[in-house]
């Protein structure tokens, strides 16, 4: 029984291929801008929520590191975009975005090592402390960061010269979905990659993956630096589009309400953290509505209840959703012609 | 300086009777259970209702808030955390978290979110002069409690067979069963006395660490720390681990009060960089 | 040993190895010389330390004492994935597989490391023609895969890797009788240009495959030879019948 390789190459990038419902996404995400234009404040924080959480993913999902520290970077990143914008250091938001992203995966990269060693509530306990560190550090020189009153008096100079950031948020929450699209077709490029293949095997048999030759912690490093300048890149675009930092950027219920969005959403697949972004920011929205005071309760609610009946389970039902999509996706494709639909080898 | 020391021993120990309970669970379960922090607000809000509204005495207060927080601790065990043993720890960091929510929300509801004090018998306040070291006399009294409870533990450990079966559960849990230990009511009694001493720990530190809704999630982190930079193989580790925590926060937060407790952070950090399975630990990681 | 014949540097060898846990020695000075080309085989009762050995030979494990040598290269103190870099692979006893990717990427995965792409982020997996044109086989799930087919993946991962010295951790182990066969089949169609060094504890196996068996008790090594030496030598008899062999 043999095989050529044009075959074997094509099933292995059949994989990478954008699928109907991934195009629909995007598609219905891009079209939100004219669909609701009262919601744009809460659909800006939906997509820098979306955004952090798919720097979590990637290292969650696809390395296996369990992280409470995500927050470090988005706070690092935050107070970087704000300072380097109030003192003019940086004057244009994008410029003063890829350098918040660049040296915040800097300093991933100088944390990983940390985080890479001992078990895994020493990773957790590890990531936390850095990231409540760095809110002591951010509390102790209050004259440089505001301390606990915020960082105030950022000015956002216009993006590209053009577009400033308005009232109604409308600027705003298209240049952050267009650096999430951005970031998300990067992800997507690394995760079907041989490197991302590589890193799936890490997180499922590391002692097979070192045994076969993959260099286990540097690739580990490697993932952790980019997904700490994708969590820096989402911290800078709250700055930047709020004009204003604060220290809760450090706590641990930012942490921790990022774990929750990827429990919501299911991690491993990308689309986890956007569609639990999404999901979060709609409960969280609706319960405070309900009980502004307590709504905290009702969180803790679901993480209980999600846990107890497993995530396992949830992700058994959303496969049954993704494969039937996948098989409504199949079913139209053939009709589609416009969309590349050349009827694929079976399954 | 002595004064520092003085308190900081008073703190570690705290800290120690505190954090002990969330050692064991770890050690003995594998268990991460992030809502340690949650009973041991329990039993602060016991005491303050025992004491401050019923009129209770305070050296009666103190007994039955560990117990009462002993009784809530093993009924959690046994109807919701038994249900997620066998989970990856990411779902136990979940689940506990969801759960600290939960009570800080409810406490919130119940108690209101201003910070509560427990009266403490006259004989309690103010401090003593010795050589010029002034010895607060309530912490004199968290001292010599935290110190007999830590004996006491010692020799429950290493003399009876409740200890004993403990300590091979921890050491060997299928070889344990193996043996006819019942692993499973071993665990849950460690688990409710775990919680009733961590009860007990709240309703003494109320008046050193502060009560309010949020204690569960400003303290989680101290005991997280003891826990991690001591091993969860002994008890001799978190002590000592608990002793070093109390002293560098309490120095750390004198002379360098506005860095608070970045010293703690940057200690453990430090421990953990050195020795990944914490100071004490021995043997493999789990 | 014969002196006459012209000295030939082992491919691998062990010098003084030696391995402690706490108080228990696993392994103990052994002095393990594998030829280039060889059949060698590594054969003891259970609880022997052989597959202590073969940590210690693939890095997993550090030793207390010795060294190790791999084509008279140094590599006692190298990572696991930096020894297969230099051409030594092996199989577990107990399958490790990729249980979430295909066979084919595994093997894709093994393929693509060997040859120095395992880092690229920037393309696409299947794009580089020099990886596929290596890959021959598509299967389903490994998952799903008989037990015996299994085992045979775990081979050919380890063979991927284009070692010139694979060692086989008990190959044949847990596999059904009808599946035997293709396993040795296998085994046996490996290249002569790839050293095999075999821990098995089927007889038949072992003296069908090998052309040199090191015997190993209690950690330390026992009896070298041609498997007709080790066949007759009554101590192996003995260790195999197992009356207690104090030395």
């Amino acid at each position: 029984m043999t095989v050529s390789a044009d075959e074997v190459a094509l099933y292995l990038k059949r994989r990478a291929r954008w699928s109907p419902f991934e195009i629909a996404f995007w598609i219905f995400a891009f079209a939100t801008i004219w669909l609701f234009p009262g919601k744009y404040l809460i659909l800006k924080d939906t997509a820098i929520l979306a955004l952090f959480a798919l720097s979590l993913d990637l290292i969650l999902g696809y390395a296996g590191i369990i992280s409470l520290g995500q927050a470090a970077f988005f706070g690092f990143a935050g107070y970087f975009a704000g300072l380097v914008a109030k003192y003019g250091i940086i004057n244009e938001p994008v410029i003063a975005l890829v350098c918040s992203g660049l040296i915040t995966a800097a300093l991933g990269f100088v944390t990983s090592f940390l985080v890479l060693r001992g078990s895994d509530l020493t990773r957790l306990m590890v990531t936390l402390g850095v990231s409540l560190m760095l809110g002591e550090l951010a509390n102790r020189y209050s004259n440089i960061t505001g301390g606990a009153d915020g960082l105030q008096g950022v000015e956002i100079e216009p993006v590209l010269g053009r577009f400033r950031f308005d009232l109604f948020g409308h600027n705003g929450y298209v240049y952050c979905l267009i650096v999430l699209f951005i970031c998300f077709v990067i992800a997507r490029r690394i995760v079907y990659s041989p490197f991302g293949l590589s890193l799936r095997s890490i997180k499922g048999n590391t002692l097979r993956a070192a045994a076969i030759g993959v260099p286990v912690k540097w690739r580990l490093v490697a993932i952790y630096t980019v997904s700490a300048g994708l969590a820096g890149i989402a911290g800078a675009l709250l700055t930047q589009t709020t004009a204003f930092c604060s220290l809760d950027v450090f706590s641990l219920e930012r942490s921790a309400d990022l774990l929750l969005v990827l429990i919501i959403g299911g991690t491993g697949y990308l689309y986890g953290g956007l569609i639990g972004a999404v999901i979060y920011k709609f409960l969280q929205d609706w319960l405070a509505n309900l009980t502004p005071q307590y709504w905290q309760f009702w969180i803790g609610l679901v993480l209980v209840v999600i846990v107890l009946i497993g995530r396992e389970r949830m992700a058994g039902w959303v496969r049954i959703v993704r494969s039937l999509l996948v098989r409504l996706g199949t079913w139209l494709m053939p009709r589609l012609p416009a969309l590349g639909g050349a009827a694929p080898d079976g399954r | 300086m002595l004064t520092i020391l003085y308190d900081g021993i008073a703190y570690g120990m705290l800290l120690f009777v505190l954090a002990c309970g969330l050692s064991v669970t770890l050690g003995l379960m594998n268990f991460i259970n992030l809502a340690h922090g949650a009973f041991a607000m329990a039993g602060g809000y016991c005491t303050v209702f025992l004491v401050n509204r019923l009129g209770l005495p305070f050296a009666l207060g103190l007994p039955i808030a560990f117990l009462i927080t002993a009784l809530i601790g093993g009924l959690f065990e046994r109807t919701l955390y038994v249900h997620v043993y066998a989970r990856s720890h990411l779902d136990q960091v979940l689940f506990t978290i969801g759960l600290v929510f939960m009570s800080v929300a409810a406490v919130d509801y119940t108690m209101g979110s201003s910070q509560q004090f427990v009266q403490i018998p006259e004989a309690l306040q103010g401090q003593f002069e010795v050589d010029g070291i002034g010895m607060g006399k309530y912490r004199l009294l968290i001292i010599v409690i935290c110190g007999l409870l830590t004996v006491a533990l010692q020799l429950i450990l290493a003399k009876t067979r409740f200890g004993s079966r403990l300590r091979a559960a921890v050491d060997d849990q299928r070889v344990a069963r193996g043996l006819g230990i019942n692993v499973g009511a071993v665990f849950g009694i460690t688990f409710a006395f775990g919680s009733g001493l961590a009860g007990l720990g709240g309703a003494l530190g109320a008046e050193i660490l502060g009560l309010d809704p949020t204690f569960p999630l400003k303290y989680m982190i101290y005991f997280l720390i003891v826990v991690t930079v001591g091993g969860t193989s002994s008890i001799t580790g978190p002590f000592f681990a608990s002793i070093l925590l109390g002293i560098g926060d309490v120095a750390g937060k004198y002379y360098v009060p506005k860095l608070g407790a970045f010293v703690i952070y940057a200690i453990m950090i430090i421990v953990l960089i050195w020795r990944p399975q914490g100071l004490f630990a021995r043997g493999a990681a789990r | 040993m014969s002196e006459t014949m012209p000295k030939t540097t082992p491919i691998l060898q062990t010098i003084g190895l030696e391995k402690r846990f706490g108080g228990i020695l696993a392994a103990q000075n052994v002095n393990l010389a594998v030829e280039p080309g060889a059949r060698h085989a590594l054969i003891g009762p259970n609880g022997a330390g052989k597959t202590t050995v073969i940590n210690l030979l693939t890095g997993v494990l550090r030793p207390t004492a010795g060294r190790i040598e791999l084509e008279g290269r140094d590599i006692t103190s190298l990572l696991p994935h930096q020894r297969v870099r230099l051409g030594m692979a092996r199989t577990f006893q107990i399958n490790q597989l990729f249980l979430d990717l295909t066979p084919l990427e595994s093997i894709g995965l093994v393929v693509s490391e060997r040859l120095g792409s395992g880092a690229d982020w920037w393309r696409l997996v299947g794009t580089k023609s020099a990886v596929t044109d290596e890959i021959v086989e598509i299967v389903e799930r490994t998952a799903i895969l008989p037990y015996g087919k299994q085992r045979l993946l775990e081979i050919a991962l380890a063979f991927a890797c284009r070692p010139r010295v694979l060692l086989l951790d008990e190959p044949a182990a847990g596999v059904p009788e009808a599946e035997r066969h293709e396993l040795l089949a296998t085994i046996e169609a490996l290249p002569k240009d790839v050293t095999v060094l075999l821990i098995e504890h089927d007889m038949d196996l072992v003296f069908s495959f090998a052309e040199r068996i090191s015997v190993l008790v209690n950690g330390a090594l026992f009896v070298d030879g041609a498997p007709d030496e080790v066949a007759r030598d009554p101590r192996v008899k003995a260790v195999y019948l197992g009356e207690e062999l104090d030395a």
